[in-house]
């Protein structure tokens, strides 16, 4: 259905020379009819590209010298622009609403088709049929706007299916949303590959959701070249591995497990050498309380979006906020931080509300770093960016550079933030806030955009955070990465806590919210560092 | 007996609304333009939906209010001596020779506030049934139904509709993130720190709107030959002068009548021909585009018939069309009929589809829903 051949891509720049490496070289693939291909590989390493090649969007829309061929279902894409391949190939993006043309949920399934001049009663038919499928039945006649984020990313996924498409391309659909919600949106890929025996090729940064039933697994590595393969037999030394295969290449199986169930069944010798769970390095003298939260509310109109939440965070610990889309977590951070609205209830940071102050003393106090962190960057370079907070945080020339060193060694000072990984950016937002030296640091969904490397190196920096006498919490959909970084968690639906305590306890009692070691290995075990912990201790 | 709720075709309401100003043009009775208002504004009421430019109508009040107070000042500060009766006497600032025929202040005659209202009224009027028609018909039905070869134009015009929205939200977002950095937000380097990420903002998106609607086929190319293109733009071009010349023969009473009307007539017929030929190349459907049912030819209808009927009465009564200022303008059975037939429409169209009805729940799972 798809083949690369000897398929190479590099930038030009705007004299038409090569700009950079290859970001793509030799890249020999070829993909059957009704697989699903998971493309995994480090935040940043070509994978869109990869992806672009496949819709013809690289190179007739990104520009740059492509080598080699793509053929898809036997028309290559080199002579052939997106839009005509649009019967062909469907592509869906990681942010649906800025994809969207039309403003209900029945037009915009029907847009595609209507480029295509399908008639009129193949349209009707289509576009109930694909209401059906994905479930959008009772939605037909919405704004789009006023849908969830999973039933926005399930409308993006109908309006591509209408047209008929062989090869389904889905660039890192589920990065915006909540475990249900992406575990809903994923669901529907897997039936659209066993129903309709459509091709689809996904890219994935939480590939512990998608490598249970892919059938082929795509890894692209640093420098451009790419290997294709059998999932368990790749993942064995692949550079991103969910946590249940770096369980497994730890305890030595072979072939590697790809599902929780296939770890459960091999459980028995792992047990034996296992042992009595060891201790958790809770600090025996809990931390002063840093932040003390009362009654919150908030109110948007007549939508009340958090209600009488009470909060406490403590110095040296990690407070993870988690529930679903829209649940109030980033309501409630900002009203905490003071610069948000909050209708009633009162805060309490070193004796002051922070609401009752300027915005430069709030930040004193709390800092946040929100959702889209890029909206804080608005100079040329990164030294000017650090420069222009020490001048707002009244610190001493230098402060924010520092930090930044501490966070990110290595960011070079004369590039445009934009140009930053997204890890890179993160950080410099993160020394730009501390850079107030607030006791109490707020992040809103750090983890988008991250690949596990990325979310280790921010869990380690937030836990130094924490020793530092730092108060933490984040507002986070990523289990593992609650079950790596935090201490407490703080679970929030419809604006109120509905459960709140240790990380241990609060992620064993859902089974949503549980991290893949503690389904295999049972209450108690959440991360791999803690089993390899424990193994090692064995002798 | 309860309707389903359902949009009305766009070309309808605008049929109706521009039949009410046409009458609202043609008369200056105080009574007769406050009854067309209030029938306009009644259908506004009952028939409006819940969408963000359904609720735009109180603003056309205000501007209307608002083009009534100015045209009552001006006529009465600047409206010179209309002789008796006097409401105030002012005196008089003179001015200087230039500007001769211009006087400031002065004695304000009856006569001249009454024509400043009268003639604001029918203003506001105009404005009031545009107005109502912005806010029944759904502007992006409205495009849709725009001729195939000014399609790609409509769907500029429906994108910039939903950017909109989004940047106001990018700009509010900005802004809050800004307090964050301790950023007065004053100044303006202030402005430049707000601009330059909503811009990268905007200009994401429309990146990524652009590349999202090339692959999903937007402008796929048909199959016109070089010469059938050349066609095309002769014809274009040539209507365009013929409807430009036409009109401006039309419009200068001292061109000869002949030239102006046939003018006219030849440069839309080869405009249309230019469309047409255009539009053939785009092979293109519309997916369930908005149908004339009767509904529809009902609302038409009643802006027709309250249009044709203000010239039938102007010719019948022309002093109940065109009241003279010194006395107290009078209403016809005639007259009161037109503004039932403007009011048909709170009748005859079937209520709009409420969003609100539904409710925001998740629905049923997908699962359940193929089964």
């Amino acid at each position: 259905m798809i083949a690369l051949r000897q398929v190479g891509f590099r930038h030009l720049d705007h004299d038409g020379r090569p700009d950079g490496d290859w970001v793509l070289r030799d890249v020999d693939l070829t993909v059957e009819e009704g697989e699903l291909v998971l493309v995994a590989g480090r935040t940043g390493v070509g994978k869109s590209t990869l992806l672009g090649t496949l819709n013809g969007l690289v190179p007739h829309f990104t520009g740059g010298e492509l080598v080699g061929d793509v053929l898809v279902d036997g028309t290559s894409i080199r002579h052939t622009p997106p839009r005509e391949l649009a019967h062909l190939v469907g592509s869906v993006s990681q942010d649906p609403l800025a994809g969207f043309v039309t403003d209900s949920v029945e037009e915009e399934l029907a847009y595609g088709m209507e480029q295509l001049g399908l008639a009129p009663a193949t349209m009707r038919r289509r576009v109930e049929e694909t209401l059906d499928l994905l479930g959008l039945a009772g939605l037909r006649s919405r704004s789009l706007r006023s849908l969830s984020g999973g039933q926005q990313q399930r409308v993006a996924i109908g309006s591509v299916l209408t047209m008929h498409p062989r090869v389904l391309v889905l660039d890192e659909p589920t990065s915006a949303l909540d475990p249900t919600a992406a575990e809903d949106v994923l669901g529907t890929l897997r039936r659209l590959v066993e129903d309709l025996g459509l091709t689809v090729v996904v890219a994935e940064h939480r590939m512990e959701r998608v490598v249970p039933f892919a059938d082929t697994l795509v890894v692209v590595e640093p420098g451009g070249r790419v290997r294709s393969g059998d999932p368990a037999r790749l993942l064995q030394d692949s550079p991103v591995a969910p946590p249940i295969v770096q369980l497994g290449r730890l305890a030595g199986w072979d072939p590697l497990p790809l599902s929780v169930r296939d770890a459960r069944r091999r459980l028995d010798g792992l047990r034996g050498r296992l042992g009595e769970l060891p201790p958790a390095d809770v600090p025996t003298v809990p931390g002063a309380v840093l932040l003390r939260a009362r009654g919150v509310s908030v109110a948007y109109g007549s939508r009340v979006a958090v209600d009488g939440v009470d909060l406490e965070l403590r110095a040296g610990e990690v407070t993870a906020l988690m529930g679903r889309n829209g649940s109030g977590k980033s309501s409630l951070l900002w009203a905490v931080q003071g610069t948000g609205r909050r209708r009633s209830g009162r805060v309490e940071v070193e004796g002051r509300d922070p609401h009752d102050l300027g915005s430069s003393e709030a930040r004193r106090l709390v800092g946040l770093v929100p959702q889209t962190a890029s909206d804080l960057l608005y100079l040329e370079t990164v030294d000017e960016e650090c420069a222009a907070a020490d001048r707002q945080a009244s610190a001493p020339s230098g402060t924010c550079r520092a930090l930044l060193d501490r966070l990110a060694p290595g960011v070079p000072g004369s590039h445009h933030p934009r140009d930053l990984s997204e890890g890179q950016r993160l950080s410099l937002v993160l020394a730009i806030a501390l850079s107030a030296r607030p006791r109490v640091l707020e992040l809103d969904e750090p983890t988008r955009g991250l690949d596990y490397a990325g979310k280790d190196a921010l869990a380690g920096v937030l836990q130094d955070l924490a020793r530092d006498g730092h108060a933490v919490v984040v507002a986070t959909h990523d289990v593992e990465f609650v079950a790596e970084v935090a201490d407490r968690v703080v679970v929030l639906a419809d604006g109120e806590v509905v459960s709140s305590g240790d990380v241990v306890q609060v992620l064993a009692e859902s089974p949503a919210f549980s991290p893949q070691v503690s389904k295999v290995l049972g209450e108690g075990w959440l991360t791999v560092p803690q089993v390899r912990e424990a193994l090692e201790g064995t002798p | 007996m309860t309707r389903p709720g359902r949009e009305l075709h766009p070309g309808a309401w605008w049929t109706w609304a521009l039949g009410l100003a046409a009458c609202a043009s043609a008369t200056t009775n105080p009574w007769l333009l406050v009854l067309l208002v209030l029938a306009a504004g009644a259908v506004v009421v009952l028939r409006r939906g819940d969408a963000p430019w359904a609720l735009g109508f109180r603003y056309y009040a205000y501007l209307a209010l608002l083009v009534i107070v100015l045209r009552v000042s001006f006529y009465a500060l600047l409206g010179g001596d209309q002789g008796e009766p006097y409401l105030v006497e002012l005196p008089s600032i003179p001015l200087p020779q230039w500007a001769a025929g211009v006087q400031l202040l002065g004695p304000i005659s009856v006569s001249a506030v009454l024509s400043g209202l009268y003639e604001g009224l029918r203003l506001a009027a105009i404005l009031l049934c545009v107005g109502a028609a912005n806010t029944l018909a759904n502007p992006r039905r409205l495009l849709a139904s725009l001729p195939p070869a000014l399609y790609e134009v409509g769907t500029a015009l429906v994108v910039a509709l939903t950017v909109f929205p989004q940047l106001v939200e990018s700009v509010q977002r900005v802004r809050t993130a800004r307090r964050l950095r301790g950023d007065a937000g004053k100044g303006v380097g202030a402005l430049r720190r707000l601009v330059v990420p909503v811009l990268e903002d905007a200009l994401d998106r429309s990146m990524t709107l652009a590349a999202g609607m090339d692959t999903r086929g937007y402008g796929r190319s048909g199959d016109q030959t070089r010469g059938q293109r050349a066609v095309t733009g002769t014809l274009l071009l040539a209507g365009l002068v013929g409807v430009g010349v036409g009109a401006y023969a039309v419009l200068d009473p001292t061109a000869p009548a002949l030239l102006g009307g046939w003018m006219l007539v030849l440069g839309v017929l080869l405009a249309a021909g230019g469309l047409l030929s255009a539009g053939r190349r785009v092979r293109r459907t519309r997916y369930r585009p908005p149908r004339w049912r009767p509904a529809e030819l009902g609302v038409a209808t009643s802006g027709l018939l309250v249009a044709v009927g203000v010239q039938l009465l102007a010719r019948h009564d022309p002093l109940v069309v065109n009241p003279p200022l010194t006395e107290l303008p009078t209403l016809t059975a005639g007259a009161l009929a037109l503004v039932l037939v403007a009011l048909a429409p709170a009748v005859l169209a079937p209520p709009p589809p409420l969003d609100a009805a539904v409710t925001a729940d998740e629905p049923a799972r997908p699962q359940e829903a193929l089964r």
